[in-house]
């Protein structure tokens, strides 16, 4: 039974004016476990907490009572007082008769007769009420960050500069990607490497980063401060420690037939490599499908030249594990796949080609040596075609019904560029809408038709056909309503980009959720837009959402503040009204945890007494740390073994029944 | 129906005989001809009682709940619609899906004895099918009805077909039938709410609240049911009220919905006659018209129609249609 | 406001699930910019429309509620991600059931009420109030098992 304590506020004349309270305060005294009633002018004030303290003292109370304003205002501040005064704070009850009563009903009989029976409904619950503590869990100092692109890069730069060691696991044999793939960067010109290298420079020399490079994520366990990750190393059959970069094995390797991935496969490459010049790890790598001596044995041509002796033809896979108190998600993106799309004609014609194609072709370090030829005769091009929103705000089904974000720019981009280099180019460029919001974003934009005479063609092109070698580029122009026929020499498709395919399976082991484009979904779209529902789980860059590089950057400064703020921490305090499931009820049926949004949900097989007998059963276990209490499970579960803590179906089921009384 | 018997019984005897299986699940003669019963059969010599013909409506799925905990493993003989109860069951763990072997058995409709006595027979001794005729005999001479009249109200419009099968004994095609089994509840939702309320009011007051319902259905398998849980501020016992009593069937029928398969047995195993079977097609027709066509059972993996979402789900005031 | 048709004397009651993040605090907004509506509307604070157990409603019913009413985050604002869209189908759900047996559909309610619509909180339960008093007083769940005449 417990000895509660009712505590009417006047709130001066806001509540008082409207509400008899002394005799709500009458009115209950008598009603179940209740020892004491009084009211006071103001209970938030300092007379008005010690009153209520005295009374938790003085009259033993196990659980109280307020009638106030919101619990949104006062709650926490009468749960402190409650703490002060030796009651576990939990044992508080608010119940609103200023927002929910005397503002709103002038009636004073009326507003009166609500006023007791909102604060009966809190006693009800009072009864019900329960001593909750949070707990504790500790915090492991190490974040792991998933991808090494810039958005990957700049989050561990910023999260190891705080002080905290971080491994970054990139699938590829380098770090730096896609930006490392782009020649320049919008809206500066600047050249990407410049700008990137420096970074990747940066990550490999500071002390408490790991770069765990040609690595993928196998298996996550734990929960916010507390993960523990497994991760493949696969084999790259040179040991990382002693090559040194030189490059003479690439030059012996007698296989070149493998096609060069980071130069969008526009160049062949030899079976042992090292992606490009400025790679981090400046490591080899030997692609086991092209390797001679893998395959059948013989070769074994770059382990005699090695002067390192790095190579190692018995490398196998291997996998370590390590724990993590936080987990940046950095998975980056890719161009979709443009074989669905034949009006463009991408499959047949080599002179059809992606954005990101034309970035290397213009990149210095890329296949023409910066030099413009298109890709069928290493012909300059004369006439260059850009068709914009190439799967991108697509509801056919064939593309993606998102905005890319990022192609306008870049088109804008390349056709300045091209114009710049070579002004006897004719550049064309068609687009549904130019959408350049952004620091001098749209003067950029601006700049390539004012200043460089790229014509802008309002529509979408119907077809590109090959004609005696010419790409015909059939669109309409809205702006003038008439059918153009461009006869162009190299045709540049902005294709939509999408996440990059490996993050379904990295948010399965994460339980982040997914949409259903294949981006994460933050917590909240605007308030929490770098948090992943799973506690502990950060996102940065295309992997929660289209963007540039500046957001990108910024979006990964926010996700390391984020870590940071965490990994500071020496135990993670956990909410304590969170859900839990009575063994001896619970089927296992796991209906519950394909509701709860944060995985916070697993089953153990689990060994009960139950009417005298042992038995194995399945059983629902929710951790503490990642429940966030909304409740979802409670009511998934047929037989109610799943309740939760601070809102039980029974203090509810009270509150339902007091307000029925009548 | 003999044959299918005898094929089932040879291979139950194979399958006890060669220590494949432990048990073997089935029906066992009952008291009348009329009342087989679901029994386990542990031993070749059990099964000179094994019974199965028109009269075998039982679902046996919820059997295996417990059979699939014991030692060994268990031969269960399954009728199509009783294949979609097992495949839920699996799906919310209940079953050890491992641990049994099952034998799909045809199943041709079985037979209402209920209705067969309204029909104004009794002491009935035996049936023989043949088609749409049913020759009825009785210690009184014989009568022929129409089977149409007097199968179960589940078999009346089931199309269901074997969901699981380890291996099956199916000799005969069986007939497709053309039949709305939302017919029922489309007369209901024509109803006025005071019509529709009289209604259920008539039915649910002959409830005499003994469990047959609970107890039957494949997907009121938990281990404690919400009504004896004393923290669900539901239970009878921490309630001084009707609550339980008054709204027990729909509960019940909100908790196996999305879960219930149709498998009919509540309304077959009801004393009291009444259709609670239209309580949870509600359910069903609401969810296949609303989220998109759903049978439960079908597989034995995946979400129910209320453990998922769609982010353009209808408001629930679109749900309910006007013009009832 | 629609016209109705008040039967002599009646209040209805009505219970109000309202969650924490969204709701609840739009109930304050209507509170603190002194948006009226009837005294007999009554809010439970949930953590997320979500944790409104279908039983929590037909409990109020058979306990002689007029009217049951669950608001929640717009769906997409959700504090917890997903609770609401739970929250949708089930109570679509469950209205259309209770409508089967013969309550009144006006009688239940979801709606989406954020932390800045204090005024729609206000209409909507003034709509709500209006709609059920029309409907006059609900007995319905708790006659459900018993025989007329009884």
């Amino acid at each position: 039974m417990q000895r509660i304590g009712v505590f009417i506020c006047w709130c001066g004349s806001n509540i008082a004016a409207t509400v008899d309270v002394e005799r709500v305060a009458d009115a209950v005294k008598k009603d179940q476990g209740v020892v004491y009633s009084a009211t006071y002018q103001y209970m938030c004030s300092e007379n008005g907490q010690q009153l209520i303290k005295n009374a938790i003292k003085e009259h033993s109370l196990t659980g109280i009572v307020v009638g106030s304003c919101s619990p949104r205002m006062h709650e926490a501040t009468f749960r402190k007082t409650a703490e002060a005064a030796g009651l576990n704070s939990y044992m508080v009850e608010i119940a609103n008769i200023r927002e929910h009563c005397s503002w709103i009903h002038k009636d004073r009989e009326e507003a009166t007769e609500k006023a007791i029976i909102l604060v009966r409904t809190a006693i009800a619950k009072v009864n019900l009420n329960a001593p909750l503590s949070a707990g504790e869990s500790p915090v492991i100092k190490r974040a792991l960050v998933i991808g090494g692109g810039i958005a990957g890069i700049q989050a561990a730069l910023d999260i190891a500069e705080a002080g905290f060691e971080v491994d970054i696991v990139e699938k590829n044999a380098t770090i730096g990607g896609r930006m490392a793939q782009i020649d320049k960067t919008f809206p500066t010109l600047d050249c990407s490497a410049c700008i990137l290298t420096p970074k990747m420079v940066d990550c490999a020399q500071n002390e408490k980063i790991d770069i765990l490079s040609y690595s993928e994520v196998e298996e996550v366990k734990g929960f916010v401060g507390n993960f523990s990750v497994k991760i493949k190393r696969k084999a790259r059959f040179v040991d990382e420690k002693k090559c040194t970069g030189c490059k003479l094995c690439m030059e012996k390797c007698p296989s070149k037939k493998g096609l060069d991935e980071f130069n969008m496969k526009l160049n062949k490459r030899p079976a042992i490599y090292i992606p490009f010049a400025q790679a981090i790890p400046n490591v080899a790598v030997i692609d086991p499908e092209q390797c001679i001596k893998l395959k059948t044995g013989k070769c074994g041509l770059c382990q005699k030249v090695c002067g390192a002796g790095a190579i190692d033809y018995t490398q196998k896979d291997e996998y370590i594990e390590r724990g993590y108190g936080a987990i940046v998600v950095a998975t980056g993106f890719k161009p979709i796949e443009l074989n669905a799309f034949n009006e463009f004609g991408y499959s047949e014609n080599q002179d059809v080609i992606t954005s990101l194609e034309l970035e290397r072709i213009m990149n210095a370090a890329g296949p023409t040596n910066g030099v413009l030829l298109r890709p069928s005769d290493g012909e300059h091009p004369k006439v260059i075609t850009f068709i914009q929103c190439v799967g991108s705000r697509d509801t056919s089904g064939c593309g993606k019904p998102y905005c890319s974000k990022i192609c306008c720019m870049y088109t804008a981009k390349h056709a300045m560029l091209i114009r710049e280099k070579y002004p006897d180019t004719e550049v064309h460029v068609f687009y549904i809408d130019v959408r350049t919001p952004g620091k001098n974003y749209d003067e950029f934009f601006r700049r390539a038709v004012e200043q460089y005479g790229v014509d802008y063609i309002k529509g979408m092109v119907g077809k590109v056909y090959n004609e005696n070698g010419k790409l015909m580029v059939q669109g309409s122009n809205l702006i003038d309503n008439e059918q153009v026929l461009i006869e162009s020499d190299l045709v540049v498709l902005a294709a939509a980009i999408e996440p990059e395919p490996s993050v379904r399976k990295i948010a399965t082991l994460l339980t982040a959720s997914i949409d259903t484009n294949n981006f994460l979904t933050e917590s909240h779209a605007k308030l929490r837009p770098v948090e992943s529902p799973t506690a502990g789980v950060y996102l940065a860059g295309v992997c929660q959402g289209p963007k540039d590089i500046p957001e990108t950057v910024s979006q990964a400064s926010a996700c390391a503040a984020k870590v940071i703020g965490l990994l500071v921490k020496d135990k993670l305090k956990t909410n304590p009204c969170v859900a839990s499931a009575n063994e001896t009820m619970c089927n296992g049926c796991s209906q519950c945890a394909s509701v709860c949004p944060y995985g916070a949900i697993t089953y153990v097989e689990k060994e009960l007494r139950v009417d005298g007998k042992t038995e194995l059963r399945r059983i629902a276990s929710v951790n503490p740390a990642v429940c966030q209490g909304c409740g979802a499970c409670t009511v998934t579960c047929p037989s109610g073994a799943m309740d939760l803590k601070g809102f039980s179906s029974k203090q509810i089921m009270s509150e339902v029944e007091e307000i029925c009384k009548r | 129906m003999k044959e299918v018997e005898s094929k089932m019984l040879e291979r139950a005897k194979v399958l006890l005989e060669s220590g494949e299986v432990a048990r073997v699940i089935g029906w066992r003669k009952g008291a009348f001809c009329h009342d087989p019963e679901p029994a386990s059969f542990e031993s070749v010599d059990e099964l000179k009682d094994f019974v199965y013909d028109y009269f075998c409506g039982a679902n046996l799925s919820k059997y295996l709940i417990a059979e699939s905990k014991k030692e060994g493993k268990t031969a269960v003989f399954l009728k199509p619609c009783d294949t979609y109860s097992f495949n839920q069951l699996v799906k919310e763990h209940r079953i050890n899906r491992e641990k049994i072997h099952v034998i799909a058995v045809e199943c041709m409709a079985k037979l209402d004895i209920g209705k067969i006595k309204a029909k104004g027979l009794s002491a009935v001794t035996g049936v023989e099918v043949d088609g749409e005729q049913v020759k009825v005999q009785t210690l009184y001479g014989e009568a022929v009805l129409s089977k149409t009249e007097i199968v179960l109200a589940k078999c009346a419009t089931c199309n269901k077909t074997h969901q699981v099968k380890d291996e099956e004994i199916v000799l005969h095609e069986r007939p497709v039938r053309d039949v709305n089994r939302f017919a029922e509840v489309e007369a209901l939702e024509q109803m006025t709410a005071e019509e529709r309320f009289k209604f259920w009011r008539e039915q649910l007051s002959k409830c005499i609240r003994c469990n047959a319902c609970r107890n039957v259905c494949p997907a009121c398998s938990c281990i404690k049911c919400v009504f004896d849980n004393p923290q669900s501020g539901v239970a009878a016992k921490a309630n001084d009220d009707k609550f339980e009593e008054q709204l027990f069937h729909i509960i019940r029928a909100y908790h196996v919905a999305g879960r219930c398969t149709d498998c009919g047995e509540c309304s077959r195993v009801c004393p009291q006659g009444i259709p609670l079977h239209l309580l949870n097609r509600k359910f069903i027709k609401d969810i296949d018209e609303t989220y998109g066509e759903f049978q439960a059972g079908e597989s034995a993996e995946g979400k129910t129609p209320l453990t998922e979402y769609r982010e353009s789900d209808l408001e629930p005031k679109d749900v309910l249609k006007e013009g009832k | 406001m629609q016209e109705i048709t008040t039967k002599e004397g009646f209040v209805p009651n009505i219970v109000a699930f309202c969650c924490n993040w969204c709701s609840y605090a739009g109930a304050d907004l209507a509170g603190s910019s002194r948006l009226s509506y009837p005294a007999n509307v009554k809010i439970i604070r949930v953590p997320c429309s979500c944790r409104v157990n279908p039983m929590f409603v037909l409990k109020a019913f058979q306990r002689g509620a007029d009217g049951v009413i669950i608001c929640g985050c717009h769906p997409g604002d959700c504090h917890y991600v997903t609770g609401n869209y739970y929250t949708r189908r089930r109570m679509a759900m469950l209205f259309s059931f209770l409508d089967y047996l013969g309550i009144e559909r006006d009688r239940t309610r979801l709606e989406w009420v954020s932390a800045a619509e204090g005024a729609k909180f206000s209409a909507v339960m003034n709509d709500f109030v209006a709609k059920v008093t029309a409907l006059g007083e609900n007995k319905k769940l708790s006659d459900l098992r018993v025989k007329e005449g009884e």
